[in-house]
């Protein structure tokens, strides 16, 4: 790879000649800027990069990238960017998603693709809403979301998006926000440095449809209490001047305040790598964090295992080997033939 | 008594037996060994959908019929000389297909009071005698027993060597038709390589059944066949599904691409994934998706990526691929979609044949959605339009659908087949480079066949997106302009018919080029209407025929061609499918000949509908 030219690349690079036709002060705005400030620093060139979407308004996101990319199908992104990435396992995908697309329509391919662990780029835009359609509740709506198709509340359970991931076997998940750029911007570099199927929760706001459903964590006042950012090898401490923390009793988690006896070396240390530590994490999802346990941000868990592509590709080149060169007139005649004179 | 031999010039015999007996495997075997003889031959196994149906029931009986004779053979026979049944449940499912007078080889074990009773004869009715009263020759041998005494030093479980009598059978219907028992013994040595002991019971059941056949007296004759007076060349047996295996390879070969099949199991087309997944060192890969959607997908995923993108299913598959297929239609991508077409509506009737899955290639999509539908003859001539298929796709970047069918997916029949060096070439170019002072890259310009270039991630200075919002004609960006979605639709739709300026013309084959009755067939239907139109022929009849390889675009002599007779007769396995194209395209007042019984059409009933639309003219 020729790093050179690379580095030459800034943001403005990866931005396309297109018009980006988001609602003003949409989150979407906010992404697409964190990704093309990430872009420059993955060292890829850009002819080497593929952004696939499916329907929704996050998925215009490709049109707006200066690299290849291909707008697809409402919920099928992960299918087209599977035979993309098996067959060119030197490219590197992303999937722009939101929460209908990838959790109603899209549901069956998403949880395929983490469970063989294809290595692609997942960032869902979640907004708990349908845009595009302009104002349907979607599969992560709150019970009794008000919505143009629940003029009297929706009544179904929301899907916990991490929690169906992790139970999807999935090697990478992450949340973060789109109020928290330069929180977002790391993630997205994590994400990408995973190898395997990464998949990054955004909570993004929908100004016209959904306007606030994330301020309790974006606000800039009640973050502190309400969001816990995640740190590999560091304790869970939360609250404005670090005042709280979660401790484990036996395998039930605590919010605890840190003095009297309490100190941080009693908190539950994050570990990446704890695939049943990941699993508390996730349960940490009541509405308007009413069991008192903040929403955790940051990688919440992730996992080494061999990415799907490359496990093909070593039986492609083990077949390759096993049957020597591949012989067209051996194949077209196959083992048993006759000549007619 | 002395057995006389009788020269056929051909013959149908027909295995039948339980799910689990291995007819299928014992026809195939017969098929072999009939090919490797020289003789022409067409073959059609009737399996059941479920893979163990109830045993000895008549919804369990798995068959297998093999025409094959020492003239060109292009069915596989309407009626069986020689039926072979290994219970009474499969002798009531098949006792229909014996012609008057013909032998039934039975296998008295399968025919107790509880056979009888799962066959719903009832435990008193005697089915042998009675049909020996309707001018049958009953053999009856009792191969359970026969087949246990011949293995009783074998050393294998009783159970291990009941599995053998399908090859005593073969060992009886091998000498009655004088057949070679090497290309058997071979194939099971090969087979059961790591279970030498079951190979040689096999062997010797098999030996033992010629044995059988020769020393007792049952058989008052024998039959001979020449071999086939077949065009020379190096021949070999092939399967449809085969043969589309092997022509996507070949395609996989000659143009340099690596292909990827997205694929999804379902009936009848399992095969084509199967195959595929052992093609890896020809550069195939192959990828069992979740679902149909994932499967199509994946395909146009790997497509762009410069791949040939190849997704293989049946009817009910195709209809969840729609969305998928318009997308690649829009994207202007390569695509290949392969349907196995099968009796319908939903579910239907898996195993069995239809051809009613045409509308559906040719319109069955959301939008204006031009693709090209190319449809195979018989089972080796899967090979050359799967071939031609691949080509299309890459020459006209545009998905081409492939119509097989259920018949010829798992008939049989020989193949003169090619050499690697007589293969067409399928050049492919992909769009090249450019540096940043260069103009702009235009994805949506085109060339001679209105194609436009195939620009493929990782290539420099071509960044750009596709989509499904239509596009602005040559930059390929976002335009609701309503003059250009006009264009463009019409731009889509000349591409595609611009095909036909690369089809070989429509060529007689059968008859004169003007007449009174011309057939015209597609697909599948091909061996029975020639047969068919052969014979009425040799009786004197005006009858020409045609055959349609090419749905969309038609050929461009086609129109001529149905101006230059009486009457049109276009046999169908479904409602009226063809028909209705050629009427809307041509305004031919033609006339259908439609049965939908999920079997492929009797030479008989061809005859009968041609002899009555000639005295109707």
């Amino acid at each position: 790879m020729a790093i050179s030219t690379v580095s030459n690349l800034s943001s403005k690079d990866f931005s396309s000649d297109q018009d980006v036709r988001w609602c003003p002060g949409c989150g979407d705005y906010t992404i697409l800027k964190q990704v093309q400030n990430a872009m420059p620093e993955l060292g890829i060139p850009k002819e080497n990069i593929v952004f696939v979407a499916g329907i929704g308004c996050s998925s215009r996101f490709p049109y707006y990238m200066n690299t290849y990319g291909m707008h697809t199908i409402h919920g099928r992104a992960p299918a087209f960017a599977s035979g993309l990435k098996l067959s060119r396992p030197d490219l590197s995908v992303w999937i722009i998603t939101g929460d209908g697309d990838s959790l109603s329509i899209g549901g069956n391919h998403l949880i395929h693709m983490l469970r063989r662990n294809i290595d692609v780029n997942i960032l869902l835009f979640n907004n708990e809403i349908y845009g595009l359609t302009k104002g349907q509740y979607s599969p992560t709506s709150k019970v009794g979301s008000v919505t143009k198709s629940t003029p009297l509340g929706s009544l179904d359970t929301p899907f916990n998006p991490l929690s169906l991931a992790l139970g999807a076997n999935a090697g990478f998940i992450a949340r973060a926000m789109d109020r928290d750029p330069k929180h977002l911007k790391d993630i997205i570099l994590r994400s990408e440095q995973h190898k395997g199927t990464s998949l990054l929760e955004i909570y993004q706001n929908c100004i016209v449809f959904n306007d606030g459903a994330f301020d309790l964590y974006t606000d800039k006042v009640s973050r502190p209490e309400t969001a816990l950012y995640l740190e590999h090898g560091k304790p869970l401490i939360f609250g404005k001047d670090n005042t709280h923390g979660i401790r484990l009793d036996g395998m039930r988690p605590e919010v605890v305040e840190l003095g009297n006896g309490v100190s941080a070396d009693d908190l539950w240390i994050h570990d990446e790598n704890d695939h049943f530590k990941a699993y508390l994490l996730t349960r940490f999802f009541a509405v308007g964090n009413e069991d008192g346990f903040p929403r955790p941000f940051g990688v919440l868990f992730e996992q080494e295992r061999p990415a799907y592509e490359q496990e093909v590709a070593r039986q492609m080149a083990y077949a390759k080997k096993r049957n020597g060169d591949a012989d067209l007139e051996k194949l077209l005649s196959g083992d048993e033939t006759w000549v007619v004179v | 008594m002395s057995i006389k031999e009788v020269i056929r010039e051909t013959a149908t015999i027909r295995f039948a037996g339980d799910s689990g007996d291995g007819m299928q495997l014992t026809g195939s075997q017969f098929t072999n060994t009939t090919a490797l003889a020289g003789n022409d031959l067409s073959t059609l196994p009737d399996f059941p959908a479920e893979i163990r149906a109830p045993a000895g029931t008549v919804a369990g009986v798995s068959g297998f019929q093999i025409h094959f004779g020492s003239r060109a053979i292009h069915s596989p026979g309407d009626m069986c000389d020689v039926l072979i049944v290994m219970n009474a449940a499969a002798l009531k499912a098949n006792i229909k297909y014996l012609k008057p007078g013909g032998v039934i080889i039975a296998n008295i074990d399968g025919f107790g009071k509880k056979d009888l009773n799962l066959a719903k004869y009832g435990p008193e009715a005697d089915p042998l005698g009675e049909v020996g009263t309707q001018g049958y020759t009953v053999i009856p041998v009792d191969v359970t027993k026969l087949t246990r005494e011949s293995l009783k030093d074998s050393g294998l479980t009783v159970k291990d060597i009941d599995r053998s009598k399908n090859m005593f059978v073969l060992g009886i219907v091998y000498w009655l038709y004088n057949r070679d028992l090497e290309p058997t013994r071979n194939f099971l040595r090969t087979k059961f390589a790591k279970k030498p002991e079951v190979a040689e019971a096999n062997i010797t059941a098999l030996e033992d059944g010629l044995k059988f056949a020769m020393a007792t007296e049952v058989f008052t004759e024998r039959y001979a066949l020449a071999p086939a007076k077949i065009e020379p060349g190096k021949y070999r047996n092939i399967t449809g599904n085969e043969a589309t295996v092997i022509g996507i390879t070949a395609a996989a070969s000659k143009s340099g691409l690596p292909v990827f099949l997205g694929s999804y199991p379902i009936t009848p087309a399992s095969d084509i994934l199967h195959g595929l997944s052992r093609m890896k060192h020809f550069n195939v890969m192959t990828y069992q998706a979740e679902d149909e959607i994932a499967a199509i997908g994946s395909a146009i995923g790997a497509a762009f990526g410069g791949s040939l993108g190849i997704t293989s299913s049946s009817g009910p598959g195709i209809a969840l691929k729609t969305e998928a297929i318009a997308l690649a239609t829009i994207y202007e991508l390569p695509l290949v979609i392969i349907n196995v077409q099968r009796a319908g509506p939903s579910t239907g009737m898996p195993t069995k044949t239809e051809q009613s899955d045409l509308l559906q290639a040719v319109y069955g999509r959301a939008g204006e959605c031009p693709v090209v539908v190319v449809a195979p003859q018989s089972p080796a001539d899967c090979f050359a339009s799967i071939y031609e298929a691949c080509k299309i796709a890459t020459q006209f970047m545009i998905p081409v659908m492939f119509l097989s069918d259920g018949y010829i997916a798992n008939g049989a029949e020989p193949w003169r087949y090619p050499s690697a060096a007589d293969l067409d070439d399928i050049p492919v170019q992909f769009a090249r480079s450019r540096e940043t002072d260069d103009e702009a890259f235009k994805p949506y310009t085109r060339n001679e066949n209105l194609a436009r270039p195939w620009a493929i991630p990782g290539t420099k200075g071509l960044e750009h997106r596709i989509g499904g919002i239509e596009k602005q004609h040559e930059t390929g960006n976002i335009s609701y302009d309503p003059d250009n979605h006009h264009f463009m639709t019409h731009m889509r739709e000349n591409k595609r018919n611009k095909v036909a300026d690369i089809l070989p013309l429509i060529q007689m084959e059968e008859g004169e080029a003007t007449g009174d009755l011309l057939v015209v067939g597609w697909g599948g239907t091909f061996g029975s209407i020639k047969q068919a139109v052969y014979e009425c022929r040799q009786e004197g009849l005006n009858v020409s025929q045609i055959h349609l390889r090419h749905l969309a675009p038609f050929p461009r002599n086609l129109g001529e061609i149905l101006g230059n007779f009486k009457k049109v007769l276009v046999p169908e396995i479904n409602n009226g499918q063809l028909i209705r194209l050629l009427r809307d395209q041509y305004f031919v007042d033609a006339q259908g000949y439609n049965r939908v019984r999920g079997v492929p059409f009797s030479v008989d009933e061809l005859k009968a509908a041609f002899r009555e639309a000639l005295e109707s003219l």
